[in-house]
């Protein structure tokens, strides 16, 4: 059952996007409706496919590397939808629709057996762990996003080269405005997924912390981003500086995901 | 009957014989009412800008109107007829038709897809109105251009990017401050280029303006005209400091603003992106200025540059708009033509047996065991109805053939009966405009 949910918000997804994609070369405002219509049947589908899992597995489902995919997929729908109704930045879902569909790809391409539960997965404290940590990438997908969409608007503004995307992208006010609040909100959730994640593992393992990859990343991923946000209130970062920053941490974000996924850890439950 | 425009514009005549044949506002109603008098004029609107004087006529033969509207044009304005006469040009039916539609979509204009000459024309509509020079036809003539003139600018993107260097300017601070709301305007110098400049940004509505001269006396006046605040010149780095948009635009020789005091500066602001608008020339802000972080800097060379790429784009969706136009005077004179007696009376014949058949089989379905006399008998009954009906409206029609009110009867009749396509709408058109008139005075005078 859920896999089909999944395979029919995957499509719908790249429907989606290619919504976006019009948009984006069209610039009318049909495309961007249409788009978002698009997307929230597609979040859905993705979202009675996590019910469906759940249900038939019997634990939050985010154990192996196509679950968390699909997850972490799922929450950078939910922070698009919500950042849609909020700003009037038709043109982000041309940039977070993408990523989610590239991420739903990916896990399509993984094994998706539910297999018999590790038992510290049937925890207390995991499914806080996830959805804070996950949320807080999520968010950070976005925050990446507009500091992408900040650079290509200043190097425009800039060079004084009057490209068609420039028409198309919000005010540089707007994107660092949006860059920041979304910083505001990722980092503490962040801050929460780490130490649910920190409090977990001592019921697990009996340790706080145990210095496997994937902690020592996400400790990397939080002081980078701690840095960003300390630099923002005091000397009055913004604009370029905080928008490659920003990018700088969401790779981060990305290498404590995927990149520690391959190695060695406690966090590796299966072999993917 | 026929349908013709006279006159001359920004490229056929310099401004000063522009001038000398324009009419202005307050004497159009009276030029109007003497060119409605000439014989060969039946109907007549004056369309008088600072680009274009046109006299757009419905005259019974083209000929002796053009005729007599030159010479009216010269006793008018007491200008002798050689002079003008061969920067005039004249457009006959479909012509004048299309000109007018393009006139309106501006596309004819010296800005293209400026948008005040669309309320100039409504205005010489309106005066035509007052005075009742203007009869049927144009009046739906008019409705129609404005309804054209309303798709060009909503279908294609004609009037979409700035093109002067002001409204660059406030398209570019949009595009860095968002909303210009709560955003201080710097005026250093107190010339015409800065006020008009600073025009611009005000009605982008922003919060304050800060005017600093070398003169004191003139940065207050100007500072009083938009009830802004005027500051000594040595206090030109606090206003500095305080503004988002700083336009420069003095005398000096040599340059103003430099770029170690603005990397200072941007530390004390805590690095609040300024936007500096250099018209200066010589320039006022060092070129490197421009690569501090956070500081945008754009020279009157920057900004033409943009306005002109926008103007190319614009002529680009002037070829669109075109198209659009094709198509509507297509349309125009597809509902003139059929404003002849034989093809009216063919289509209302058409209708009236189209109800009669849609009817009749109604009430057959309804009575299937009528014998085939009685269904005779009843085709015969409506036929022999709607003859009766028809008949003395055909009869008027053939009768009034010659008549020079023929027109209007049959437009009339078209619009009762819906007959052709472009009529109800503009029928519509015309009950609107009726009741909305203040509404559209008022609007004229932004134009």
């Amino acid at each position: 059952m859920n896999i089909y949910f999944f395979k029919i918000a995957t499509l719908v997804y790249l429907f989606g996007t290619l919504a976006y994609l019009s948009y984006i070369v069209f610039f009318k405002e049909a495309f961007s409706k249409f788009a978002v219509t698009i997307i929230f049947i597609g979040f859905l589908s993705h979202t009675l496919a996590l019910i469906t899992r759940y249900l038939e597995a019997g634990y939050t489902p985010v154990t192996n590397l196509y679950e968390s995919l699909s997850f972490f997929a799922w929450m950078i729908i939910i922070i698009l939808l919500i950042a849609t109704l909020k700003y009037p930045v038709k043109v982000l879902g041309a940039f977070l629709t993408p990523i989610a569909l590239i991420l739903m790809i990916f896990a399509s391409a993984l094994p998706k057996e539910i297999f018999p539960t590790a038992p510290i997965l049937k925890s207390f404290w995991h499914p806080f762990h996830v959805i804070f940590a996950f949320l807080g990438n999520a968010i950070f997908t976005l925050t990446f996003c507009c500091g992408v969409m900040y650079l290509i608007q200043e190097r425009q503004l800039k060079s004084k080269k009057m490209g068609p995307l420039i028409k198309r992208l919000p005010s540089l006010n707007l994107l660092d405005d949006l860059s920041y609040q979304s910083l505001k909100f990722g980092f503490p959730l962040l801050t929460l997924g780490i130490i649910t994640g920190a409090v977990w593992a001592e019921y697990a393992w009996g340790r706080y912390w145990n210095w496997d990859p994937k902690e020592t990343w996400s400790l990397i991923t939080w002081l980078l981003y701690a840095a960003l946000l300390h630099q923002r209130l005091t000397v009055g970062w913004r604009g370029r500086k905080a928008s490659i920053m920003a990018i700088i941490g969401f790779l981060a974000v990305l290498f404590t995901f995927l990149g520690v996924n391959l190695l060695p850890g406690l966090h590796t439950y299966s072999n993917w | 009957m026929e349908l013709l425009v006279i006159g001359l514009n920004h490229h056929t005549a310099p401004i000063a014989l522009r001038e000398c044949l324009a009419f202005p506002e307050e004497k159009l109603e009276d030029a109007l009412s003497k060119a409605h008098c000439l014989s060969s004029v039946k109907e007549c609107m004056i369309v008088s800008t600072c680009n274009r004087v046109e006299i757009y006529t419905v005259a019974e033969e083209g000929e002796n109107a053009i005729e007599d509207l030159k010479h009216f044009l010269s006793q008018y304005h007491q200008v002798p007829r050689n002079e003008f006469e061969k920067s005039l040009y004249i457009y006959k039916g479909e012509k004048a038709m299309r000109h007018l539609f393009r006139v309106a979509s501006s596309l004819d204009s010296m800005v293209l897809g400026e948008p005040q000459i669309l309320g100039q024309i409504k205005k010489a509509y309106e005066i035509s109105q007052q005075e009742k020079t203007s009869g049927y036809l144009l009046h739906r003539l008019l409705h129609r251009t404005f309804h054209v003139a309303k798709r060009v600018r909503t279908e294609t993107k004609i009037a979409v990017s700035a093109v002067s260097v002001s409204s660059v300017a406030v398209e570019l601070a949009e595009k860095i401050f968002g909303s210009l709301q709560k955003k201080i305007v710097l005026l250093i110098g107190a010339g015409e280029m800065c006020e008009l400049a600073a025009q611009h940004l005000v009605s982008a509505g922003t919060e304050k303006i800060l005017v600093t001269n070398r003169t004191f006396e003139r940065a207050m006046t100007l500072a009083q005209g938009f009830h802004g605040e005027a500051l000594p010149f040595e206090e030109l780095p606090h206003g500095l400091k305080r503004a988002d948009i700083v336009i420069s635009a003095t005398n000096s020789p040599q340059y103003l603003i430099h770029h170690d005091q603005i990397i200072k500066m941007m530390r004390d602001r805590k690095q609040k992106p300024i936007f500096f608008i250099d018209i200066a020339d010589p320039r006022d802000v060092e070129p490197k200025v421009g690569e501090i972080e956070n500081v945008f800097l754009y020279n009157i060379d920057d900004l033409q540059k943009v306005a002109q790429e926008n103007i190319k784009d614009r002529e680009k969706e002037a070829e669109r708009a075109e198209k659009i136009i094709d198509e509507e005077v297509t349309k125009f004179i597809r509902w003139y033509q059929s404003l002849e007696v034989t093809p009216t009376i063919i289509a209302l014949r058409n209708k009236f047996e189209e109800i009669r058949k849609r009817e009749l089989e109604k009430t057959l379905s309804l009575h299937p065991n009528l014998s085939e006399k009685e269904k005779q008998s009843l085709e015969a009954m409506t036929l022999a109805i709607i003859n009766k009906i028809l008949h003395p409206p055909i009869s008027f029609l053939k009768k009034k053939e010659e008549d020079t009110m023929i027109d209007l009867y049959l437009d009339a009749l078209h619009a009762l009966f819906g007959l052709s396509e472009i009529k109800s709408d503009s029928w519509s058109e015309g009950m609107k405009g009726k009741g909305k008139k203040e509404e559209s005075l008022k609007s004229d005078h932004v134009g």
